[in-house]
């Protein structure tokens, strides 16, 4: 039905919760619907005659049956152009900075705010190889913006159109609602193209095809670069306890890892950790470009607090506006914090729409709506801007901690990476306390590739070395806790030793450390090579029938432990240098030793 | 709209009531139930539409007699009179007086529901506050606008613990104190009383505001109280400018409240039978806490959750803990040796730690002196296990350090008065006595700086 003959003025019937049951024959599914006196949004999600269910994006107190329901003819969408970077939106992308100067410290309901700023204006630059007359279509490179210092904004023709380029604006200052270009489609109507366009969010926005071209995305943090690597595009997941850090990894991944746009998803999450990113971002250094890390951050926030349906809506929000920036040919990294309060809030609306539940309550939908959603990650060829990708990385909060439950199991069969959080690692203060034994990466040997070419050959060997001897360790340590210590031969408390090496010296990394809080790629290989020499060289005293209480003390140990903090990424010679002397050192004993021993 | 009165209520069901033919009733609005018998009840729409609306009813459904009640749909939203008088005051979860006093009159009256803070206008809390507890201070530091619950279990002091945070809580070189906001939803009557009889005490009454529901109250009413207390605890902060500790206990009959009304409702239950929305539930509560631009007060909680059957992983404490800014944990096993207050450590965390200590808000020793405790602690209790299993004599020295070690740390640092203040300084002087047993190559947490400056070890 066209819109003008439809009827889109209905009325309220039932009220429950967040959940509304409407009249309003002609309604499609997924439609905008606005709510009562006060106009609150939400959105189809069932038709049943001429009846609708709503799902309210604000809570409905004081809402009585009755009051107005108007269709607005439109699924939930985002508006996507210049001025979302550094900017905080809430579920549903509406500006938080500008709802605070209009409703003060709390959020008012009902207020309804574009996301991108109308009177800004922006310096467009004509895409030089375009002129009138020329093809154009999805994704077109029409020109671009310099939305930051660091980020050139590519303004694309938007997704469904196809044509020839009639006219483009001269360079010069717009804002976002001016026109800057007509298109002519095969029909022969003509479009006007803006500086940004809308897109539904539970539509994945289209590229050319899938890429498959392999880049480590580098995170700064050695038990991820360093031994369950994530590629660009790739997903991954964070499950783990509250309190064992899974807010942290993500927030040291947006601070230090090499993608050029970083979205920032509080999906569910406390308010005070959004606070924390808006203030400490301004002040941060990008360790690629040296500028700002707000300039290449946007954040979007529905806190725990905030309404449950809306928290539903973020993680779409977040994708699309991701995908957006990967249309333009940035490798995007989303971080959703946490996955499975959008899962809470799926169950939420089904439970209240009497569905039936199958696991904790969960629908049967959950791992499918999962599954697609991770699906929106991926490295893909654009249309007219080169390779980009997106990389999605959630955090799982299970109950209890158990990994059996249902979000933490559907999600471990769809991501490639998988840090499992372990509480006992993050009790003992060992953080990032991702567990070496429960957790993978399905892209070490791609990962490989990339390190052996620009850092070290012997990567892969020194990898697969530090797990054999994590693993050996825990073996032994059961073994103490049979037996006691005394049953050990020197040789396996050496293997103790360089176990503990590994884990302090190259697992353990505070993203509290002013230094150590980034770890560059060569950084990260000179310090396991550090522990692993110290380790074998001991190893072969120890063959000669050097007492391991000899190595125990040695100074050089202490050192490799401490040298994370002492030296940054700049100063990767003075950690190989300490090797030659931990080597050196070694060296001296093994002579010394032999000397004794010929004497006797 | 004209104040409607019905009789047509057609069900009564574990604290809930349905009316019939009710057009026009808001969501959310509040209710009054006579029963017939001269006695009223008050309650809030759940569910509205002009067929029917679902009313809870805070006294709980006890007695109701369907064909004698009459509904009255007030219509205006659950609200609280708040006014400076309000302080020194006893209220049940609704605002109205349990002390025998009139009620608080005021034209200021806001609905208790409250609203999200916009985290655009939040800002990050920084400011220590001092306890005089080594195990808060010195290794879970408490900042102003911070939520820090207390995990507890039954026969623990977490009351006593919580009273000694009231009676010394103060930033560092600064008496200003704070405002109590006291909540007690299900307690015994004795609790009740202790906390009554500490602030008499201590000199604070003026200072505090009560909200009582004891056990044997209407257990509905705990749904409403945590929201009114914290209604009054933003009013004190945020037009009275006014620092407010709010001390909450116990969380766990509050959402064992929130279960009993679920399954009433017929809500799909998630973990052990609490609804899928007790996180959302909990958060509204918990998030209200916190800093905000511009405002000279602030909101700092202290909720008690007591774990039932001592289960950490038991839904009320879980979510408590993914939603607040850390836990303080007690433990049995501390608490049965005679050290008071029983924190244990390990599963203990401040998240906010981080801002508010080192060079200019304690000492800059600080943060790495936490973290040196925390890991010569993780290995000491993993030495204390291994000798409980091989025996303390087949210890190596260097093991044995560590046994040493874990015992001073119970009985020295974690053990203390409950009228001892200790300033942050005595406690970290008392860590650096405990860390110098250990020879410094093996204080690999610390820097050379402070090792220079604080160790007192002999080599
Ligand atoms: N890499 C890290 N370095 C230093 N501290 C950490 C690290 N990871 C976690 N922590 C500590 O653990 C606390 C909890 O971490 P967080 O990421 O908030 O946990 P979660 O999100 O899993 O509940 C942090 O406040 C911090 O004190
Ligand atoms: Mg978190």
């Amino acid at each position: 039905m066209p819109m003008s003959e439809r009827n889109n003025q209905g009325f309220v019937r039932i009220i429950n919760g967040p959940i509304v049951t409407i009249d309003l024959p002609g309604i499609r599914s997924g439609e905008q619907v606005k709510i009562g006196e006060l106009g609150l949004v939400g959105e189809v999600i069932s038709l049943n005659g001429r009846e609708a269910t709503v799902q309210t994006y604000e809570s409905t107190d004081g809402v009585r049956p009755g009051e107005p329901a108007e269709g607005l003819g439109w699924p939930l969408s985002v508006e996507l152009g210049p001025g979302l970077l550094g900017g905080i939106f809430d579920g549903i992308q509406r500006p938080l900075e500008k709802i605070a100067l209009q409703s003060g410290d709390y959020i008012r309901r009902g207020l309804a705010l574009p996301g991108l700023d109308r009177e800004r204006q922006w310096a467009f630059e004509p895409n030089p190889e375009l002129e009138p007359g020329k093809p154009i279509g999805p994704g077109s490179v029409l020109g671009s913006v310099q939305e930051t210092e660091t980020i050139l904004h590519k303004i694309l023709v938007p997704p469904g159109l196809e044509g020839e380029l009639t006219e483009l604006a001269p360079a010069g200052d717009y804002e976002i609602e001016a026109t800057i270009g007509h298109l002519r489609d095969r029909q022969g109507h003509s479009h006007r193209l803006k500086l940004f366009h809308r897109w539904p969010v539970r539509k994945p926005r289209p590229y050319r095809r899938r890429d498959d071209g392999i880049s480590p995305l580098i995170t700064g943090q050695r038990v991820i670069d360093s031994f369950f690597p994530q590629l660009k595009g790739g997903k991954g997941a964070v499950p783990g306890p509250f309190g064992a850090g899974k807010t942290v990894v993500q927030q040291q991944i947006a601070r230090w890892s090499n993608a050029d746009i970083v979205i920032y998803v509080g999906c569910g999450e406390r308010g005070n950790e959004l606070v924390d990113v808006l203030e400490s971002f301004p002040q941060l250094e990008d360790p690629y470009t040296g500028r700002k890390l707000m300039e290449k951050t946007l954040l979007v926030a529905n806190t725990s607090n905030m309404p449950v349906v809306a928290r539903e809506a973020s993680i779409y929000v977040g994708l699309t506006m991701a995908e957006y920036y990967r249309d333009m040919g940035y490798d995007v990294v989303m971080l959703a914090d946490s996955t499975s309060r959008w899962a809470e809030a799926l169950r939420e609306v089904s439970g209240r729409l009497g569905q039936m539940p199958v696991e904790e309550g969960y629908p049967a939908y959950l791992s499918s709506r999962l599954a697609a959603v991770y699906e929106r990650a991926g490295r893909v060829e654009t249309y007219d801007a080169g390779p980009g990708s997106v990389t999605l990385i959630g955090a799982v909060s299970p109950p209890g901690g158990d990994f059996s439950e249902p979000v933490t199991s559907h999600t471990k069969d769809i991501i490639e990476t998988f840090w499992a959080l372990s509480k006992e690692l993050a009790d003992a203060r060992h953080y990032p306390s991702i567990d070496w034994v429960t957790s993978f990466s399905a892209h070490v040997h791609a990962a490989a590739e990339w390190w052996h070419k620009e850092v070290d050959r012997r990567w892969e060997a020194r990898r697969t070395q530090s797990l054999a001897l994590l693993a050996r360790d825990a073996e032994l340590s059961r073994i103490v806790n049979l037996v006691g210590p005394e049953a050990l031969s020197d040789a396996q408390r050496w293997q103790l030793e360089g176990a503990a090496l590994i884990k302090e010296g190259v697992l353990q990394q505070s993203a509290l450390d002013e230094v150590d809080t980034f770890c560059s790629p060569q950084k990260q290989f000179a310090l396991l090579d550090l522990a692993l020499s110290i380790y074998d060289k001991g190893m072969t005293l120890i063959e000669l029938g050097v007492p391991v209480s000899h190595l125990q003390d040695l100074p050089q140990l202490a050192k490799a432990r401490r040298c994370k903090s002492m030296y940054n990424s700049d100063q990767v010679a003075s950690i190989t240098a300490l090797t030659r002397e931990t080597e050196d050192a070694f060296e001296a004993i093994r002579l010394e030793y032999a000397k004794q021993h010929s004497d006797d | 709209m004209s104040i409607k009165e019905y009789r047509t209520a057609s069900e009564v069901r574990g604290g809930l009531i349905l009316v019939r033919d009710t057009p026009g009733v808001a969501f959310g609005d509040r209710v009054r139930i006579s029963d017939g018998r001269g006695g009223t009840r008050d309650g809030q729409v759940i569910r509205a539409s002009n067929e029917e609306v679902m009313i809870l009813v805070f006294e709980g459904t006890d007695d109701l007699d369907l064909e004698a009640v009459w509904v009255r749909f007030l219509d205006e939203p659950v609200e609280i009179a708040l006014s400076p008088e309000i302080l020194g005051r006893e209220l049940n979860g609704l605002g109205e007086p349990r002390d025998g006093r009139p009620p608080i009159l005021s034209h200021i009256r806001r609905a208790v529901g409250g609203a999200a803070i916009n985290p655009a206008a939040r800002s990050y809390p920084r400011e220590f506050i001092q306890t005089g507890i080594s195990t808060i201070d010195g290794l879970n530091s408490l900042v102003r606008g911070q939520k820090l619950p207390i995990f507890s279990g039954s026969g623990l002091p977490h009351n006593r613990l919580a009273a000694q945070i009231v009676r010394q809580a103060k930033l560092k070189d600064e008496d200003s104190s704070f405002s109590i906001v006291f909540a007690a939803m299900g307690v015994s009557y004795a609790d009740a009383k202790f906390f009554r009889d500490e602030f008499a005490s201590s000199g604070v009454l003026r200072n505090v505001v009560m909200f009582v529901n004891l056990a044997d109250d209407p257990p509905v009413e705990r749904l409403t109280l945590p929201r009114t207390a914290l209604t009054v605890a933003e009013y004190l902060a945020y037009d009275l400018d006014r620092h407010v500790l709010v001390v909450m206990t116990d969380m766990t009959y509050y959402a064992e409240a929130l279960r009993e009304v679920a399954t009433a409702k017929g809500d799909v239950p998630a973990r052990k039978g609490y609804p899928g929305y007790l996180y959302s539930d909990l958060a509204e509560i918990y998030e209200r806490c916190g800093r905000i631009h511009e405002r000279h007060g602030s909101i700092t909680m202290m909720p008690v959750v007591s774990m039932p059957s001592d289960d950490i992983t038991h839904p009320i404490p879980d979510l408590t803990g993914y939603i607040t800014e850390g836990q303080i944990v007690l433990s049995r096993e501390l608490h049965n040796q005679g050290i008071y207050p029983p924190v244990h450590i390990s599963p203990s965390l401040s998240r906010l730690m981080k801002d508010g200590i080192g060079k200019d808000d304690t000492r800059e020793d600080h943060p790495k002196v936490a973290a040196q405790l925390y890991a010569l602690y993780a290995r000491a209790l993993e030495t204390r296990n291994l000798a409980s299993i091989i025996g303390a004599d087949e210890l190596s020295e260097r093991d044995r350090r560590y046994l040493k070690f874990a015992d001073d740390f119970d009985q020295r640092f974690v053990g203390q008065g409950e009228a001892e203040d200790r300033s942050i300084e005595a406690t970290l002087n008392l860590a650096w006595e405990l860390i110098s047993a250990f020879p410094r190559d093996s204080l690999t947490r610390l820097s050379e700086t402070e090792l220079a400056k604080y160790y007192q070890g002999n080599d």
